[in-house]
């Protein structure tokens, strides 16, 4: 890794050499200067994208790195704005208008919900819309007979395809869209995050099907957030981040950090190192821990886990996208409500069933979706502020208009919220406001155990500066925070310990000193930890 | 000046106000007489105290439409048919007798509101906790409410003969104003009170716009529209017991009927959004008062009974039309452009 930072030798630009040369090699899809804009974003910015007949294909990236847009642009949801894509067996440009349009090209996508129809049967399924006919009528004898032979080529004859799709696992139905795809003669198969919904074992069964169509020649394209995954089954993976294509590697040729650190970039905004200042090192993990989980869980979004903390500290939540960070944090609130596990706070049993129970013992929850999840919009900034300390003094105790209006006006002022008036629509204020109104609303609560969830996402850089700041004055006064963030950068500057997480489960933990960006970056990719410690 | 213009303009209740004030106006014009009050034996007759009179049960109803609209953004169809039941059974145990009621006069009210409130508690039930859909889930008491009713008056008309039980649908001896007036005004006060003394209020609009956000906060989501589907059925209990008092009878298959409909178009006519959330009560009276003016006003015209609808129709596809979303961009885009071309100009 040393010396290697910032020029990757794995990420090499062969495919410039024979662009517009298709039939080099076994080269199924080229896709080449792929732009595309919305009003005010780019979205795709000059991407290239190859894909070969027989591999998989792993396509990486953050949120809004522009995977889907490149899917959609090649599928025909999107428009194709400026770029060429060329498919091998034919011989001219290929634009799709419709993701119809795209299958009769030999283009499928098996999305994660699956968008089959539920109340037809399997068969129905495979045949809809190309439904094998008899005398002007559906031949329902060659149909099903047809599926029953696909079907057993996925080594799927337990399958009843007269039964309607509804009776069967979220796996089984991606099976019938892969076999759909299959029938229908795809070349390009694509695979949008195809496994986040299912079991583990399931799981493989899908990478058994995806491996036996890789053999028969077919190019597999495959989202995911999951490295595990990725490393399991890819043979190729391309990283995009803002837009932009990073590059493109043979799996086996790319580590798991380089990988991470691509996906991720090294963000090195002009933020000063804001925590260094009052480096007095403080060892908050003894006495008694205000919140002691043990293994507390929620089926399908978090696997068991343990963990303390203590009054004081900052503690981050390390992970990509998808690995639990969040879901961690919903659990001990109880906005997911844990199916296993105990929870104590400070020493004492809790159970917590819903978001109120967590706050009558002083817990507060910024969460990831604002817009979802967090803010009021039609209800004024006054009562976006009041509303928790309300909910968590009773219906029948409201606050007195004067109450509501010192709090809001004292925090107002402390959190620096730039506000006409107090009584305005709260949606009328800017991304950055409303986060601030959403922080307002939980510190007049004055809890003990703070959860921020992406606090800074989408917000100007002071604003982001004035947040960081806020969490480490709010710390020092003894309030614990849990802290969750994408940007490393600023995880390293505000947490004083980092508990990271992997494919739904708590991996492990970093201490102060173990916070390096290529030791979480490490830690975040797992599997060659070991190798990069030496 | 335009300022103040734009603060009136933009004001809530500008519209569903204007549209009651085009429908009087229009009258003045057709009918001379409309706002001529006459007084006889010490009560007020008269087109305008009709309509007061008349709406009444429908702003009842439109109150408990609007809390359940602002909470679960779904309307509650059973209203009409809940009306019919506690209509019978209110005059189920009071009896045909000329004389003396089978049991106190308040008993039998306060048992068919009782009617009311369980239908309520049953629509709030499989709407808050087993989140069903609110036109389905209230669409089985709509079909059912009218089955219960006829089931509790034996198939029959049940006439309360006893003079005392007329005085609810009408005038209390010695006092001007119809008696509906009054029970209609003192449940709006109420509502008002407990929405502003309590954090009622901003509960159901918090729930109503952001279900999520509001769970998050510690609001228990269920149990608020629970209790507006409750309060919903307590108003739909008392509109029955004034209908049920006009004609001194239940006539399951009659009392309320079609009435539903009048009560969601009252919420909408006051200015308030189906789509839940932000809501205003006083609105949705001034949209009830506005459909019963209408319709009184038709009647002053001679315009027949089955005639109706189609005239009503037309009006309500006008006024909701000058309120949608759509009418007021256009307006306000032909605001904007006066000022852009008179730049040009210049």
């Amino acid at each position: 890794m040393a010396g290697g930072k910032d020029h990757l030798p794995f990420f090499s630009n062969e495919f410039e050499n024979h662009f517009g040369n298709l039939n080099m090699s076994n080269e199924l899809l080229t896709m080449r200067h792929i732009s595309k804009s919305f009003p005010g974003v780019v979205a795709l910015n000059n991407v290239d994208f190859t894909l070969r007949s027989g591999e998989i294909h792993a396509l990486m990236g953050e949120n809004g790195a522009g995977k889907s847009t490149l899917i959609k642009v090649l599928t025909g949801v999107e428009e194709l704005e400026e770029g060429e894509i060329r498919v091998s067996w034919l011989d001219h440009p290929l634009i799709n208008h419709s993701p119809q349009e795209a299958q009769l090209n030999g283009i499928s996508t098996v999305y994660q919900e699956v968008n089959l129809c539920p109340n037809l049967s399997v068969a129905e399924n495979i045949f809809i819309g190309r439904e094998p006919k008899k005398r002007g009528m559906i031949d329902w004898k060659a149909m099903n007979d047809n599926s029953r032979k696909i079907l057993r080529s996925l080594n799927l004859s337990q399958v009843d395809v007269t039964k309607s799709l509804e009776h069967y696992s979220i796996a089984i139905q991606q099976m019938v869209a892969i076999a759909r795809a299959i029938d229908i003669e795809s070349k390009i198969l694509i695979f949008d995050e195809p496994t986040s919904s299912l079991e583990e074992q399931e799981t493989e069964k899908l990478f058994q099907i995806m491996n036996q169509l890789k053999e028969k020649g077919v190019g597999i394209i495959f989202i995911t957030h999951f490295l595990e995954q990725v490393y399991e089954v890819s043979d190729r993976i391309t990283v995009l981040r803002n837009g932009e294509l990073v590059g493109e590697s043979l799996t086996k040729d790319l580590p798991r950090v380089q990988l991470v650190a691509k996906m991720l970039g090294k963000e090195f905004n002009d933020l000063a190192a804001i925590k260094k200042e009052t480096k007095e090192k403080v060892n908050h993990t003894k006495g008694v821990p205000l919140i002691d989980a043990r293994n507390l869980g929620h089926r399908g979004t978090i696997k068991p886990f343990s963990l303390q903390m203590y009054p004081g500290e900052v503690v981050g939540l390390a992970g990509l996208l998808g690995s639990g960070r969040s879901e961690l944090a919903r659990t001990i609130y109880g906005a997911d409500k844990p199916d296993s596990g105990e929870l104590f706070v400070n020493t004492k049993k809790v159970k917590i069933n819903a978001p109120i129970d967590a706050m009558k013992e002083r817990m507060g929850y910024l969460p990831e979706d604002r817009k979802e999840e967090g803010i009021i919009n039609d209800l004024s900034v006054k009562e976006n502020i009041f509303i928790a300390l309300q909910a968590r003094q009773g219906m029948l105790k409201p606050l007195s208009n004067k109450e509501q209006t010192q709090l809001a006006e004292k925090y107002i002022k402390l959190l620096n919220i730039k506000v006409a008036n107090i009584d305005s629509p709260v949606k009328q204020l800017s991304g950055g406001n409303q986060q601030k109104v959403i922080l307002a609303r939980w510190l007049s609560t004055q809890p003990d155990f703070l959860i921020l969830d992406e606090p800074t996402r989408g917000i100007d850089v002071g604003t982001k500066t004035e947040i960081q700041k806020l969490v480490l004055n709010l710390a020092e006064e003894g309030m614990a925070i849990m802290f969750i963030s994408s940007e490393i950068d600023e995880m390293i500057r505000t947490v004083s310990r980092m508990i990271v997480l992997r494919d739904r489960e708590k991996v492990g933990e970093l201490s102060e000193e173990e916070m390096t960006q290529d030791h979480i970056m490490a830690a975040i990719a797992g599997g060659e930890r070991d190798e990069e410690d030496a | 000046m335009k300022k103040t213009l734009k603060k009136i303009t933009g004001f809530q209740l500008f519209l569903p106000i204007v549209a009651l004030i085009l429908v009087l106006l229009f009258n003045m014009i057709k009918t001379p007489d409309f706002f001529k009050i006459t007084v006889l034996n010490g009560t007020l007759y008269g087109f305008m105290i009709d309509i007061i009179n008349r709406a009444s049960e429908l702003a009842i109803l439109a109150i408990g439409m609007t809390l359940v609209v602002a909470s679960s953004a779904g309307t509650d169809i059973s209203v009409g048919a809940v009306s019919a039941v506690t209509a019978a059974i209110i005059c189920f145990s009071l009896g045909p007798d000329q004389q003396n009621y089978q049991m106190p006069y308040l008993v039998g009210i306060l048992l068919g509101l009782l009617g009311g409130v369980l239908c309520g508690m049953w629509n709030g039930l499989l709407v808050a906790k087993m989140r069903i859909q609110p036109m389905v889930a209230t669409l089985i008491l709509f079909t059912a409410g009218r089955g219960i009713s006829q089931l509790i008056c034996s198939g029959q008309i049940i006439h309360v003969e006893k003079e005392s039980y007329r005085i609810l649908g009408s005038f209390i001896p010695k006092v001007p104003l119809p008696t509906p007036v009054f029970v209609a005004a003192a449940l709006a006060l109420v509502t008002w009170l407990v929405l502003k003394k309590t954090a009622l209020g901003m509960y159901i609009q918090a729930v109503g716009i952001n279900r999520r956000a509001g769970r998050l906060i510690g609001i228990n989501s269920q149990l608020i529209i629970f209790m507006t589907y409750v309060y919903c059925g307590l108003c739909s209990g008392i509109a029955g017991a004034i209908m049920s008092s006009r004609i001194a009878a239940c006539d399951a298959n009659n009392i309320g009927l079609n009435i539903e409909l009048d009560a969601i178009l009252a919420v909408a006519l006051g200015g308030n959004s189906l789509g839940g959330g932000k809501f205003s009560l006083l609105g949705s009276i001034i949209g009830a008062i506005t459909i019963q003016a209408l319709t009184t006003s038709l009647y002053a015209m001679h315009v027949t009974a089955d005639q109706l609808p189609i005239y009503k129709a037309i009006v309500v596809v006008i006024i909701v039309t000058l309120q949608s979303a759509e009418f007021r961009k256009w307006i306000s885009s032909l605001q904007g452009k006066r000022p852009v071309k008179a730049k040009a100009a210049s």
